[in-house]
């Protein structure tokens, strides 16, 4: 089918599509119309539970995926003022994630799609975190997405809905594992990230701690040495009898992290020449991350959008919204869907 | 009643549907192959082949465990999901209860068990002989060798069913000698038509959410978590 007939198909009627999202710890499902909407985005979150481990634990985590999800999708569509027989595809998070959690969402979906005689989309988890714009604004592309998660740091060009060029990527730790083991090591409780972001803004990053750059022509990033360099400080700090302010060194990190994503980010958009640049996942939610972007992208005039709060973390508003062009282009996903706990965004 | 059973609690992918109360279909696979790719499909090829539509069923029936945690986890959320949304009623059965069916004729007591590794098994027993099993010991997780000790001291013949066989033929011969029965190879397995008749004699949950895995074990964390903190309170 062609592009044209598509879109003519997509002004005649609305498109309703459900989406599922299990791929960590929140059990979320979201309704979207016409991949803009978002009709209802209910996000059940487990972090009361997993905080007594201080982390996600992948089997504590399915388990309460799986009392959870049908509840989750019923509360959806009350809320969405939707029926089954009103939805046109329910779109799922097939991965990367948690398999044991993924598995979850993709068999209520199956099960969903199966019932109601509709049509399945399997849709990947940063995928989803990049469409979370379009719920914002109208993508314009070519576009540039920085995404920035617990389990993600990755540069992603597209020039068109669909096409996904990773052109950088993390070589160790993703950005949100940095910021929680750093965390840990300040003795912040779990999770990590927020905690840093609000110490960040109490504190003065006097202390220099080492930027990676990598090579010059890369859009790769790392965060290991940085995190060891923190360590580092700390324990020197600790052998010379001195106090450093948490605020102090919480600062000094989020400045090194920042510089590193905002100038790869920049660069990046100066050499693809993209329209758009857009920000994406979890770490999303960081406030100094956000100013800084928003800031660079005023300087050189770039269109940026920034997610809500609510969308940048994990929801099911997202897997919907990438979902609705999936199906729009006629991706859909047979019966035999896996959940993949790592695979290439293409 | 048109019913639709699934279970994939084991290496075993079992489907039945039940028409009109007839068992007219099954699909039963013991390998091992991944069951997330294969249960749906199965499903759907089953109720094409006796053709009936998702909407023409009547009641979903699920081995709800014990047994592999993914594999419960995939049958449930399946089970769960597909009763809500057709908005009929979803019967959880035990997996050993289930599997004990194989025995329903036998005169004696029967003892299906699940591997749970380290020595241990999911396992109950259970009374055949009319057609029908009776419960005799709650299902639970259990050392092999200190429950074949309590079998023994039955002192009647046990018939003992079960797949992962190897590893626990040995022992079940070594402690029962003469009082153990053992089935055969294709006895050994969940019957998936014989999980649809018993869970159209059960009766169904009043609210399709509240089906849960019964897993039988906590999660490692979570048992560990709960030692520490039981072991914090002692100190208080
Ligand atoms: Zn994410």
């Amino acid at each position: 089918m062609g592009d044209v007939k598509m879109n003519e198909g997509f002004k005649e009627k609305d498109i309703y599509v459900l989406g599922i999202e299990t791929s960590c710890d929140e059990t979320s499902v979201a309704v979207v119309k016409n991949g803009r909407d978002v009709l209802c985005n209910v996000i059940a979150s487990q972090i009361e539970s997993h905080k007594r481990f201080g982390g996600v634990v992948p089997e504590v985590a399915s388990r309460h995926h799986v009392e959870q999800v049908t509840l989750i999708i019923e509360e959806a569509l009350t809320e969405a003022e939707v029926t089954l027989g009103d939805l046109d595809a329910v779109a799922v998070t097939e991965g990367p994630g948690l398999v044991g959690s993924l598995l979850v969402g993709v068999h209520a979906a199956k099960a969903l799609a199966f019932a109601n005689n509709l049509p399945l989309i399997g849709v990947h988890h940063i995928a989803g975190h990049i469409y979370a714009n379009h719920l914002v604004d109208t993508l314009k592309f070519p576009m540039l997405s920085l995404v920035v998660s617990g389990g993600h740091t990755e540069l992603v060009v597209m020039d068109e809905h669909g096409s996904f060029k990773v052109i950088g990527e993390t070589r160790d730790d993703a950005v949100g594992e940095a910021y929680d083991k750093v965390a840990r090591t300040i003795g912040l409780p779990y999770p990590g990230g927020p905690a840093i972001d609000q110490l960040a803004h109490e504190g003065e990053p006097s202390i220099d701690l080492p930027r990676a750059w990598l090579e010059p022509d890369s859009y790769d990033f790392s965060f290991s040495g940085l995190k060891s360099a923190v360590i580092n400080t700390l324990h020197n700090a600790k052998q010379r009898g001195e106090e450093i302010e948490a605020s102090t060194l919480a600062a000094s990190f989020q400045e090194s992290v920042i510089d590193v994503l905002v100038g790869k980010t920049m660069k990046a958009a100066r050499d693809y020449g993209v329209q758009q640049i857009c920000l994406a996942g979890g770490v999303a939610a960081n406030k100094g991350l956000r100013e800084r972007l928003s800031t660079a992208c005023e300087e050189e005039d770039y269109s940026l959008i920034i997610p809500p709060l609510s969308l940048c973390t994990d929801n099911a508003a997202m897997i919907a919204a990438a979902g609705t062009f999936q199906f729009m282009r006629g991706e859909t996903s047979e019966m035999d869907l896996n959940a993949r706990a790592s695979f290439p965004l293409r | 009643m048109n019913v639709l059973a699934i279970d994939t609690s084991t290496y075993v992918l079992g489907v039945s549907v039940i028409k009109e109360g007839q068992p007219v279909g099954e699909k039963m696979t013991n390998i091992k192959k991944n069951h997330a790719l294969r249960l749906m499909p199965a499903v759907e090829q089953l109720l094409r082949d006796v053709d009936i539509k998702p909407a023409d069923l009547d009641r979903i029936v699920v081995s709800h465990g014990p047994g592999s945690y993914t594999g419960v986890r995939i049958a449930v959320t399946t089970a769960k999901t597909l009763a809500w949304s057709l908005n009929i009623p979803v019967v959880g059965v035990s997996s050993l209860e289930a599997l004990a069916q194989n025995g329903r004729y036998f005169q004696g007591l029967i003892a299906p068990f699940i591997d749970a590794r380290r020595g241990q098994v999911f396992t109950g027993l259970y009374q055949g002989g009319t057609g029908s099993v009776e419960n005799v010991i709650e299902d639970g997780l259990t050392d092999h060798r200190a429950w074949l000790e309590k079998l023994k001291s039955y002192q009647k013949p046990v018939l003992f069913l079960g797949n992962e066989w190897d590893k626990h033929v040995e022992v079940i011969e070594e402690i029962m000698g003469e009082q153990a029965v053992l089935a055969k190879p294709a006895d050994r397995l969940l019957k998936p038509a014989q999980l649809a008749e018993l869970g159209i004699e059960k009766t169904p949950l009043e609210n399709v959410h509240a089906l849960t895995p019964q897993y039988l074990r906590l999660a490692e964390a979570e048992a560990k978590w709960m030692e520490q903190n039981g072991r914090e309170e002692e100190k208080r």
